[in-house]
């Protein structure tokens, strides 16, 4: 049973990091916002929104390419951000961090530049039933254009386990990449990551973690997970949309061919050909998203100072907190794990469909997400077309998880009247 | 409860909904149109048998499933069309799309609408709209001279998880 009577850690002012969110002091249908969908995209504090103001007040040119006093300002705020998230995720040097659009087009430039290079007719894709779209369609591409082919790890059914007694059977010598969700984001589910990765290594085959539900969250450490590739999207976590990282092992991007041409990628371009620069900027073709890239900074530095442990700790308090109270309810169907949960609950209700729920909710000013949650197949699985959503993080409050089960119930009486 | 949510979620659309009319296969079908909503996973597949002498639509059936908008409208559709000419059935789904995407006020309806007036409500609900939509979107389809076409509803809301 979980120990509702823990709250949050002593010296943290849950009330005051909240308030420098400016979007949630607001109401929506004459109600005050309760804003359960971080796992969609999380809100921005203060300090995100005037970083990125500041940059294009005082400090915005192009970078790498200019001589002058403010395009050596926007590069090295470039190229800090960078560093920065080197030391997020223990990278052993910021020329594994490879900034992108998002979690999709880091994985797209994986399944394309690297599965280009290393991915042939009658290889193994494997993957698991709990990925997010983004994390099936790039490698369904990958295979259409090879003739390689996937396997899915399968899920238990509502508990949204992954069945790893299949483990040996589907983690073969012939799978040449396994690529896997951190933290799903319909189930809560928190895979084993290292361990699958350990495991993955020991047959010398690659591994990428989609830690899009993860990065916000709880402190990653690319080092002791043992992935080749890792992946995330700023938007999720505090930071700007647009923005997202890959991270790569060096020596692997150096076996990769570049993903898109352009400006900045290059060493020296011919008629005919051209030459390349390595990992990171020979993968960051074009001018880059400083702007996105200095409100990531200053998201990673906000989500530290808060802490990611911390934080995980009052996410998975709420959503424990959340399933348990739905639980109570009768007539709900919950999804995931009933512990060890991240912070998130996915739920059917018993005759109302998803999507009046969400309408229903909105109308009391909840924001929750209904429908497959980029989890098509999975919903399919499961034999529900779609589902609602629950997201927690640090900015939510237990008196918000009430107004959710109070705003349920009326629904439910509302559908039965 | 908010006035805009009892007028999206009036007696008649909730009963249809639990209830659809002409819900299940249809024998004999002259034609069957399938469509599905990606947002939301929602799919209908509606068949009618058309009567070529009469031009009528004689029997009207649908399968599927989906939110309480989605299955009031279709149910409410199949009870108006049923019985009607394909000419009749095509002014229908145009008074009904006036009204539903709020190009015709609510006061403004045409009569004919009966019961699927009660649906205006939804109108005030934009990322519902699709949902009221789907059963005439497989109408429309299925009323079209050229061959029946299955569909899949365009992803306009941009949600991601």
């Amino acid at each position: 049973m979980h120990d509702f009577a823990k709250h949050a850690p002593a010296g943290t002012d849950w009330a005051a990091l909240r308030r420098d969110f400016p979007i949630l002091d607001q109401q929506v249908h004459g109600q005050p916002l309760v804003y359960l969908d971080s796992a969609a995209s999380s809100q921005r504090p203060r300090a995100v929104i005037d970083a990125i103001s500041h940059y294009y007040e005082h400090d915005h040119s192009n970078v790498h390419r200019g001589i002058h006093e403010l395009s050596n300002r926007a590069t090295t705020a470039y190229e800090a951000a960078r560093v920065r998230t080197a030391a997020f995720l223990n990278a052993r040097t910021p020329n594994e961090i490879v900034f992108t659009k998002g979690t999709t087009e880091s994985i797209n430039l994986v399944a394309t530049s690297w599965g280009s290079q290393h991915v042939k007719a009658g290889d193994t894709i494997l993957l698991t039933e709990l990925e997010h779209h983004a994390n099936i369609i790039p490698w369904q591409l990958l295979a259409a254009r090879t003739g390689a082919k996937l396997v899915y790890i399968p899920v238990l059914g509502d508990s949204g386990v992954l069945d790893l007694s299949r483990l040996d059977e589907l983690l073969t010598p012939a799978v040449k990449i396994f690529s896997l969700v951190h933290i799903s984001n319909t189930m809560g589910t928190i895979n084993p990551v290292a361990e699958l990765c350990a495991r993955a290594r020991a047959l010398g085959v690659m591994t990428l973690v989609d830690a899009a539900q993860s990065a916000g969250h709880l402190p990653l450490d690319v080092q002791s997970l043992g992935c080749d590739f890792l992946v995330f999207s700023g938007h999720k976590i505090l930071g700007p949309t647009g923005t997202g990282v890959l991270y790569g092992r060096e020596e692997v991007f150096a076996t990769m061919p570049p993903y898109q041409g352009g400006g900045e990628m290059i060493v020296r371009v011919d008629w005919q050909e051209s030459k390349f620069k390595p990992a990171p900027h020979g993968f960051e073709a074009g001018t880059p998203h400083v702007a996105g890239a200095v409100g990531l900074h200053a998201a990673m530095d906000y989500l530290d100072n808060v802490g990611r442990q911390n934080i995980f700790d009052h996410d998975r308090d709420l959503a424990a907190y959340a399933y348990t109270r739905l639980s109570e309810l009768g007539g709900i169907r919950l999804f995931g794990p009933g512990t060890d949960r991240a912070g998130l609950v996915s739920f059917t209700m018993d005759d109302v469909h998803a999507h009046d729920i969400v309408t229903m909710a909105d109308q009391h000013g909840v924001a929750l997400r209904g429908g497959h949650h980029c989890n098509q197949p999975l919903h399919r699985k499961l034999g529900v077309p779609s589902s609602a959503r629950a997201s927690f993080y640090f900015y939510n409050t237990r008196d918000e998880v009430d107004t959710l089960i109070e705003v349920v119930e009326k629904i439910r009486a509302f559908f039965n009247r | 409860m908010d006035l805009d949510l009892e007028e999206l979620y009036q007696t008649v659309v909730l009963d249809h909904s639990r209830k659809p009319r002409n819900f299940g296969p249809l024998a004999d079908a002259t034609v069957t149109v399938s469509g599905d909503n990606p947002t939301c996973g929602d799919e209908i597949a509606l068949s009618l048998r058309l009567d070529s002498a009469t031009d009528r639509l004689e029997a009207v059936g649908f399968t599927g499933s989906g939110c309480s908008i989605c299955m009031a409208s279709t149910s409410l559709m199949t009870t108006k069309i049923k019985g009607k000419t394909r000419a009749e059935a095509t002014a229908l789904l145009a008074d009904f799309q006036g009204m539903i995407t709020g190009q015709t006020p609510a006061a403004e309806a045409p009569k004919t609408l009966g019961d699927l007036r009660l649906l205006n409500g939804v109108a005030k609900f934009p990322q519902r709209i699709k949902c009221a939509t789907l059963g005439w979107h497989a109408l429309k389809g299925a009323l079209a001279e050229s061959a029946p076409v299955n569909f899949s509803l365009d992803n306009h809301d941009g949600s991601k998880s």
